[in-house]
């Protein structure tokens, strides 16, 4: 169970508002997470703490392939990412870094600003801290994305499995 | 289930079917798949410190592998600097030998051009408009940095069927309308994420007559609709039976010239709604628009004409070889003449890191693929996308303005 507070972002959060290009010739996580969302809220990566997490409408992170805008969110300390929908190159992107990306539709309406909420990954369900009984439950994650998630991204999967063959060889 | 699917594949089907080892595959299912192509620009720096990260130390199938350096070319600021030249010298460690250097072109035409995309490849690549493949009959697929630095690695990546849209267009557009118009249409129709997870598979007299260029410019945008991958047959073709989510159609000859209004692409409008919108800047170029049939259309608009004082113009060819056939047929010099800023090929303004950044509160109508907040600059800056005939018709009149009144 993982547990965390909630930003609220609104539909079509796309890669040019969750990091501009401008920024891009710099590929520090810390710069990044430095300019994270500010086109939309320039307070965000002042504010934002690690463990917290957001919660947006449709097509979260559409457009770019700009791996960049899942690294600069978990730079800045966001371990969940919960949406209506999403873009699909941020959705790999994200689950490859190892950041938790659950489609929920409704959740968007369900929770508020700043309130702490928790995700009961076995049970499916997404609920509030405060109110257990305000909860929503959302569709198992895929096998292959579960095994990303778990491994803690698809760098530590790689390891393993090159590892694997090198000692084969071996 | 495979005996029963055998004869009933899209084109897309079939492709990550043969690139899968597989005798067939079904939408939803997930694949293994090799590459044919691994593309990346400016951002192979990333992959190759991902792919550092991971242990390996050679390259599982370096032939596949092409970089092209095109998003902030020549280098905009130190660090794109630096990372350009680590680039270069592991593109030498490694062995990489479809390398292609700063100034030859934007990544997805380079592949077209050089002839190294080709029909029924599977081409994966860091670029959301990976998706242009299509336009030589390939599946052209955009992925993060991780994804590539695990082909790199492996030779293969993990990917789910797509079900497959039928997109027919039929018909011949009229005066002033363009395969951008086209684009919008269809980006409108579908809407910003109508495609989600899909392949737009185009049909159709419309796409049937289209040329390579244009083509090119549907499949790009079809990015725009959150489309996995676009493409228009060539050489490999779907079965008879081959099974679509669903067929939606577009009739060209009913289109009218088109333009997406800040700040999402599916915000479709005819340009007659907005004309008279005052602009800062007119941008011709990009992965969707900066060819040579797009640059000859803008210096027939724009010859003998002047680009209005209050507005600036930047032309970027699409690549080296548009930018010479261009300079060669005295269609640069028209540009130039009129008014317009020509720079060497790339991304150019696109990306908003360099070459016409806007500044606050400024507009730009611009020949390229995204209108997002922030995209080209300061966040309040507004782009309005249109065809490169619109762009270079608002040019020369410093607002929106309908290209039918410079076209005879």
């Amino acid at each position: 169970m993982i547990c965390g507070r909630v930003w609220k972002f609104g539909d079509n959060i796309d890669t040019d508002v969750i990091i501009p290009g401008r920024y891009l010739d710099n590929y520090s996580p810390e710069y990044l997470a430095k300019h994270v969302m500010e086109g939309v809220d320039p307070s965000f990566s002042s504010s934002v703490k690690k463990g917290d997490m957001i919660i947006a409408g449709r097509n979260f992170g559409i457009g770019s392939s700009r791996e960049q805008a899942a690294v600069a969110l978990k730079a800045a300390g966001i371990q969940a990412v919960i949406a209506e929908s999403f873009g699909r190159i941020f959705f790999r992107n994200a689950i490859n870094q190892g950041m938790l990306v659950i489609s929920c539709p409704g959740c968007s309406k369900k929770f508020e600003n700043g309130e702490e909420i928790c995700i009961d990954l076995d049970n499916k369900v997404i609920f509030s801290k405060k109110d257990e009984s305000c909860k929503m439950s959302f569709k198992e994650l895929s096998p292959i994305i579960s095994k990303i998630y778990s491994a803690g991204g698809l760098v530590n999967l790689l390891k393993a499995e090159l590892g694997q063959e090198g000692q084969k060889k071996a | 289930m495979c005996l029963s699917n055998m004869s009933s594949m899209t084109v897309c089907e079939k492709v990550l079917a043969r690139a899968s080892r597989r005798e067939c595959v079904s939408p939803g299912e997930i694949v293994d798949a090799y590459p044919d192509l691994a593309m990346s620009h400016d951002n192979a720096y990333l992959v190759h410190q991902i792919f550092k990260e991971t242990g390996a130390t050679k390259l599982a199938n370096p032939s596949s592998v092409v970089i092209v350096l095109d998003h902030r070319v020549p280098a905009n600021t130190v660090n794109s600097a630096n990372t350009q030249r680590a680039v270069r010298k592991m593109v030498a460690e490694l062995g990489i030998e479809k390398f292609f250097d700063v100034g030859i072109g934007i990544c997805h035409q380079v592949l077209v051009e050089k002839g190294l995309a080709k029909p029924g490849m599977l081409i994966i690549g860091t670029d959301s408009h990976s998706t242009s493949y299509g336009a030589v009959g390939a599946i052209g697929i955009g992925v993060g940095a991780t994804d590539m630095a695990c082909i790199w690695a492996k030779g293969s990546l993990w990917l789910k069927v797509p079900e497959s849209i039928r997109l027919i267009v039929t018909g011949n557009t009229g005066k002033g309308v363009f395969a951008k118009d086209v684009a919008l249409a269809m980006v409108s129709k579908i809407g910003s994420m109508g495609a989600d997870y899909c392949c737009i598979e185009f049909h159709g007299s419309y796409i049937e007559r289209a040329s390579l260029s244009e083509r090119f410019t549907l499949c790009n945008m079809a990015a725009e609709t959150g489309a996995k991958c676009a493409v228009t047959p060539r050489e490999i073709l779907p079965d008879q039976n081959a099974r679509y989510i669903k067929t939606l159609e577009i009739d060209a000859k009913r289109l009218e010239p088109l333009v997406a209004m800040p700040h999402s692409v599916d915000n479709v409008v005819p340009v007659t709604d907005i004309e008279g919108t005052r602009i800062d800047q007119a941008f011709l170029g990009s992965c969707t628009n900066g060819r040579l049939d797009d640059l000859q259309v803008a210096a027939s608009i724009l010859e003998k004409k002047r680009v209005n004082r209050n507005t600036r113009m930047i032309v970027t060819p699409a690549s080296m070889d548009v930018y010479l056939k261009a300079m060669r047929l005295g269609i640069i010099e028209k540009l130039m003449r009129a008014g317009a800023v020509v720079t060497n090929p790339g991304c150019g303004p696109c990306l908003g890191a360099h070459q016409g950044v806007l500044g606050e509160r400024e507009v730009c109508i611009s020949s390229s693929n995204r209108n997002f907040r922030g995209r080209m600059g300061a966040a309040d800056a507004k782009i309005f996308l249109a065809s490169p005939a619109t762009v270079a018709a608002s040019a020369i009149e410093g607002k929106i303005t309908d290209p039918r009144r410079f076209l005879t």
